[in-house]
């Protein structure tokens, strides 16, 4: 028997057919737009690195190529010649080493003061200090300035280390962190005899490792990125951080014309840490970061 | 009897961050309004032992100076621009990669790149590919290289090139290529926030709107778009709050002469006179100006709320 097909049956047929085409063509128009944009992103690293392995005069053509006809690896070793940028990565990282560990340590301890013990004036001391969030870093930088110079703390490291110790968004974030853990354990803990410091480690800082982790890369990476406090003191400290370094080496070949290759090569290279970093710890920067919304 | 024990620890545990908050978090609101306060104020010669008169002299200086608004033109400039582009462009990457499964991680991973970057090495990258090699004067070109951004345009348009960043390019073109930079380094973030926000969003109001036949242009103004306003509302505040900050990707790309050569302080903005300031050893004028920022940013801020409290549903 022959099946019957109603009109309202054909109809529904023919949108669904629509529809399909339709949901088809847009997925293609979405993955399109996506990639494209992934593209825009992509393509100043994808430019960085090509550059970085031209010859000079390779890289000068009216014509660009779009990958290197001689592959100049030794760009890379020619960017250390002078020393200087050696130099630069080793400091920065010693500083950003001894920030992150010294800011730790206080960042913890403060956070577990706010999060678990009790003492007058403690949630009005905290209320104080969130407020100071609301302040651009601006306004601090310029009396910061003028405290270190009066300290005379202008003259050595700790000008680097010191004024950015304690961030009250890092307190913050821990002990929000911190006073999800429950009481009970404390409690518990202190009929044992346990005491807090040997708590805080046991318990509190493994159950907050994620929030620990985030913070200690979000602050390395602000050491490496840091520009305008080492710039300030960088005449009288006579020393610099990485990013200040890496703009005032200026990469000129001999008659006096940048030679962007081995620039590149340098960009590439001071780079290449926080590409490692994000590869690694990529979950904890992510969720640190759309918690905080700071760079850096 | 467990609390008083504690207290003495309390403060223990508190005091060597209490006093670093206290000398440079703390200290710096009190001194700053000094500072701005005392008209001319300059540490070198307040150390020597000259005094200086109370009164509102930085902020009058301040606020006359022509460089000074020119600054303050160039960075609500680049306010006014980067942050809707920035925020509709994340918007619709973030509903794009919400609506799809296969590589929407690798897209992800690939958008947030720009985040972990250092806004001026890779300043740097975008300064070489805008810029030009050779004489760039307008009577008497002699090229060598036009840099890859030109040499797409080329390609595009046929001959047309522009100077964007060389000695005598026009303020739009430097304009352009801040606004391109500064949008590039804002995805991430912006993405990053709406995405969460998509994914936290309740399907029942999408599944309804498919049974009604909605449109997806409907779809998204009218259910993606509010129901998203509170994520939508704090990426354009902190948009807001980093616009009026700009500094180190202009760094980045003009260098810290702040302009094209020979044309320096072009595109210098309100942090820049800040810190131009503090390093000519005037901190009473730098003070005044980072009062003011604050300010504008505080207005913004209460603006944006108000706007969105009208528009925003939780």
């Amino acid at each position: 028997m022959a099946k019957i097909v109603t009109m309202h049956e054909r109809d529904i047929e023919k949108t669904s057919r629509i529809q399909t085409v339709r949901s088809i063509l847009g997925t293609i128009m979405k993955y399109a737009f996506l990639l494209l944009v992934a593209v825009a992103v992509l393509f100043p690293f994808y430019w960085m690195i090509n550059s970085s392995l031209k010859t000079l005069a390779e890289y000068k053509r009216t014509v660009p190529t779009f990958w290197p006809e001689q592959v100049m690896w030794t760009n890379y070793l020619a960017v250390f010649e002078s020393g200087e940028l050696g130099e630069l990565f080793g400091y920065t990282l010693q500083i950003g080493l001894i920030s992150t560990v010294a800011s730790l340590v206080l960042t913890i301890l403060t956070a577990f003061v706010f999060a678990r013990l009790e003492f007058k004036g403690k949630n009005v001391l905290f209320a104080g200090l969130l407020a100071t969030m609301m302040i651009p870093g601006e306004l601090f930088t310029i009396s910061n300035y003028t405290t270190v110079t009066q300290l005379g703390m202008i003259t050595n490291d700790s000008v680097l280390i010191v004024p950015f110790l304690v961030s009250v968004f890092y307190v913050y974030l821990l002990r929000q962190n911190f006073m999800q853990i429950p009481n009970e354990l404390y409690l518990a803990a202190k009929v044992d005899g346990t005491s807090d410091l040997k708590y805080l480690w046991k318990v509190m800082i493994p159950l907050a490792l994620p929030t620990i982790i985030s913070i200690t890369i979000l602050k390395m990476m602000g050491a490496w990125n840091s520009y305008i406090w080492p710039q300030l003191v960088e005449p009288q400290l006579g020393k610099s951080l990485i990013t200040n370094g890496l703009l005032r080496m200026g990469f000129q070949d001999a008659s006096g014309q940048t030679d962007f290759p081995k620039q590149m090569a340098a960009v590439a290279l001071v780079s290449a840490p926080l590409f490692a970093v994000f590869i690694f710890f990529r979950k904890y920067i992510m969720k640190g970061v759309s918690r905080s919304g700071i760079k850096g | 009897m467990v609390d008083s024990k504690h207290k003495w620890k309390a403060w223990l545990f508190l005091s060597p961050s209490l006093v670093l908050l206290a000398v440079f978090t703390v200290w710096p609101i009190i001194n700053t309004m000094i500072m701005a306060f005392s008209e001319g104020y300059s540490q070198m010669y307040a150390l020597a032992g000259k005094s200086f008169q109370f009164g509102l002299g930085n902020f009058e200086f301040v606020a006359q100076y022509p460089k000074f608004i020119q600054y303050l033109k160039t960075t609500v400039l680049l306010c006014v621009l980067t942050v809707p582009i920035s925020t509709i462009l994340a918007l619709l990457i973030a509903v794009a990669l919400n609506s799809i499964k296969p590589l929407r991680k690798v897209l992800q991973t690939i958008y947030f790149l720009p985040y972990v970057t250092n806004s001026i090495a890779i300043g740097l990258v975008f300064s070489a590919m805008f810029n030009v090699i050779g004489n760039v004067s307008a009577t008497n070109a002699q090229i060598e290289s036009y840099g890859i951004i030109n040499n797409i345009l080329m390609a595009i348009t046929g001959d047309k090139w522009i100077n964007w960043i060389n000695a005598g390019s026009p303020y739009w073109a430097n304009i352009t290529v801040m606004v391109i930079y500064i949008v590039w380094n804002a995805l991430p973030f912006k993405i990053l926030i709406l995405l969460g926000g998509l994914q936290s969003v309740n399907k029942q109001y999408y599944d309804a709107a498919k049974v009604d036949g909605t449109s997806k242009a409907r779809v998204l103004m009218r259910i993606t778009v509010p129901l998203l306003s509170p994520m939508i509302t704090y990426v354009v505040i902190t948009g807001f709050m980093g616009g009026f900050k700009e500094y180190s990707s202009i760094v980045g790309i003009f260098g810290a002469d702040m302009g094209p050569t020979g044309n320096p302080d072009a595109m210098n903005t309100i942090v820049g006179y800040v810190y131009d300031s503090l390093a000519a050893n005037q901190e009473g004028l730098a003070s005044a100006a980072a009062l003011i920022l604050f300010a504008i940013i505080l207005a913004v801020t209460l603006i944006n709320l108000q706007i969105s409290k009208r528009n925003t549903h939780y």
